[in-house]
């Protein structure tokens, strides 16, 4: 398909010497080169993930790994998941007092910091926040692997490196990040919480009790399971990017921050379809 | 061992000797790019022999290591690691093969995470899962003996010397006890008397366990004495092989100029 397309920028070249049209060609090339470029990323990447589920699938299981892996990314994370949940917390309390006030709602304010933390903010902060540390943290420690050829090393000794390296740091996102969710998600409920205590009187059982009224599981469990879609997008583009850079301590760090940038892309593009999904299947 | 009228053995790749090359390496071409670096390469190395190969700086002989080790893949040719060809083969089916092989990176390519005692057991831990963790500790520090290393197995890959690092990554690629041993410039960056050691060490294994050996070197002293055979390479080409002497009566001028040293 590309290849029609650049002989059709040739062929646009050929018959039209004219100089007014050259920057057009000169664009469309280059943003035939960006869509290839981006084709061929999504395609090693698939074939990227085949290879590390086919591995992870597969005996021998890399416990000792992935345990190590668990520790990496969740009890490691955990202090500045919950720092991040308490900030997000504070900040939805201010804001919801301010425009609840405003409407006269303020009856409202525990069921809208309750659904506001654990539906939307929640997730998205967790998922950032583990984003930066352990998709940058997986992508420089691959990266700086493969280019001193540690990785080589590895599969020279008989062992898989995606089933050792990848599936085992993949799935430990996977598992790891609803955990790390529910810890954001408390304490986001109980700085919000205190933020308003402070200013008007309002007892922990008395917010709890109205913020949950009627809820059902349905409404909270979905947020947070599909934390693990971003910890599964985490993980792989951090491991895909560090194992495939070439070129010393630059790539390492263009490896660093690619698994950062395009992770949290990736983790926000799908969160609109997870959303949409969600609403859906669990009205 | 095989006879010649087995039938699942292919003519080929018997040597008129009636043994089986483990390693038979037909028609290797590879190039990165439009960079040609192996043009063809044909060698073979038959068990309890050391084979030397020499050339300038840039000529593919570490290329030609990986490709055996399936770390790249050639362009064209054959491989045939033990009479199996390793094309084609998924990286865990490759594992079967390398588990016979012990491969030395020629910048010894630690795991740097791990104690200079961890990455000696790093393969045993994989494989020999039956090992506990005395019988481990033990053979780790056999083997770092070997290879001329006692005391400090805690210190980290970091904080040892380069040619330490080559003698641990020589002690790693011995864990396993393999048929096959390819070594990239193991004494480069090493003293006289730790390159005799290395050198000794290599003799040792090839009289003892039959190992057979690729040895990437650009020291011709340990060349000569490790080597039954030699294979120089220039231009991603096997330029002349045979033994030592063969090489210093040849009247090719590069053979000669690569030579005086
Ligand atoms: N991954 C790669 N990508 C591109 N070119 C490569 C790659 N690996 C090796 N080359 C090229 O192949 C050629 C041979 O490299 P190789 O490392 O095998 O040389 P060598 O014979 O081992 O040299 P030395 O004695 O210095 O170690 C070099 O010109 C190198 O630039
Ligand atoms: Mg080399």
């Amino acid at each position: 398909m590309s290849d029609t397309a650049v002989t059709a920028v040739a062929a646009n070249r050929r018959n039209a010497p004219d100089r007014r049209v050259m920057p057009i060609a000169a664009i469309s090339t280059s943003a035939i080169a960006f869509i290839g470029d981006f084709f061929e990323w999504f395609g090693n990447l698939g074939i990227f993930f085949w290879r590390v589920l086919r591995a992870g699938l597969t005996p021998p299981y890399e416990c000792r790994e992935l345990i190590r892996q668990l520790d990496e990314v969740g009890s490691k994370s955990l202090p500045l998941v919950a720092l991040a949940g308490s900030a997000i917390g504070v900040v939805i309390s201010l804001e919801a007092r301010y425009s609840l006030s405003r409407f006269g709602a303020k009856s409202m304010f525990p069921a809208t910091l309750v659904y506001s933390v654990i539906q939307v903010m929640g997730p998205i902060i967790t998922g950032l926040v583990v984003s930066g540390r352990v998709g940058a943290g997986i992508g420089a420690e691959l990266a700086s692997m493969k280019v001193t050829e540690q990785i080589d090393a590895i599969e020279a000794s008989a062992i898989n490196p995606y089933r050792l390296l990848a599936a085992t740091r993949i799935l430990a996102c996977i598992l790891m990040l609803p955990l790390l969710t529910i810890a954001a998600d408390a304490c986001g409920l109980l700085t919000g919480w205190f933020a308003q205590a402070l200013v008007e009187p309002l007892s922990f059982h008395q917010f709890v009790e109205s913020g949950f009224k009627g809820a059902t599981l349905n409404a909270f469990l979905p947020p947070t399971l599909k934390t693990m879609v971003y910890g599964f997008i985490i993980g792989l583009i951090a491991c895909f990017q560090g194992m495939r850079t070439r070129g010393g301590a630059e790539g390492v760090g263009r490896a660093a921050t690619n698994s950062v940038v395009l992770g949290s892309l990736f983790l926000m593009l799908a969160d609109v379809v997870l959303v949409k999904f969600i609403l859906v299947v669990f009205p | 061992m095989a006879t010649a009228q087995s039938t699942s053995i292919l003519p080929e790749e018997l040597e008129e000797s009636g043994r089986e090359p483990v390693v038979a390496v037909q028609d290797i071409h590879k190039s990165f790019g439009a960079h040609k670096v192996l043009n063809g390469i044909n060698l073979t190395v038959n068990r309890g022999e050391t084979l030397a190969v020499l050339g300038r700086s840039g000529t593919g002989k570490s290329v030609l290591l990986r490709l055996i080790v399936g770390l790249d893949k050639p362009d064209s040719g054959s491989i045939r690691i033990c009479g199996e060809d390793i094309a084609g083969l998924t990286i865990d089916q490759l594992g079967g093969i390398r588990k016979k092989m012990g491969f030395l990176f020629q910048h010894a390519a630690l795991y740097d995470s791990l104690s200079v005692a961890d990455n000696v057991a790093f393969p045993l831990l994989h494989h020999n899962k039956a090992l506990s963790k005395s019988e481990r500790a033990d053979r780790v520090s056999q083997l770092l003996l070997e290879v001329g290393l006692d005391g400090n197995l805690d210190r980290m890959p970091s904080d040892i010397s380069g040619g330490m690092q080559k003698r641990v990554g020589l002690a790693r690629a011995l864990a396993l006890k393999p048929e096959i041993l390819l070594l990239d410039e193991p004494t480069a960056g090493l003293d006289p008397i730790s390159s005799r050691e290395i050198d000794e060490l290599i003799l040792k294994l090839q009289k003892e366990r039959q190992m057979a050996s690729i040895v990437v070197t650009h020291d011709l002293f340990s060349a000569k004495i490790i080597s039954n055979r030699l294979a120089l390479l220039d231009q991603g080409n096997v330029l002349i092989e045979g033994s030592f002497e063969d090489l210093e009566r040849s009247d090719i001028a590069f053979v000669k100029e690569f030579l005086k040293q």
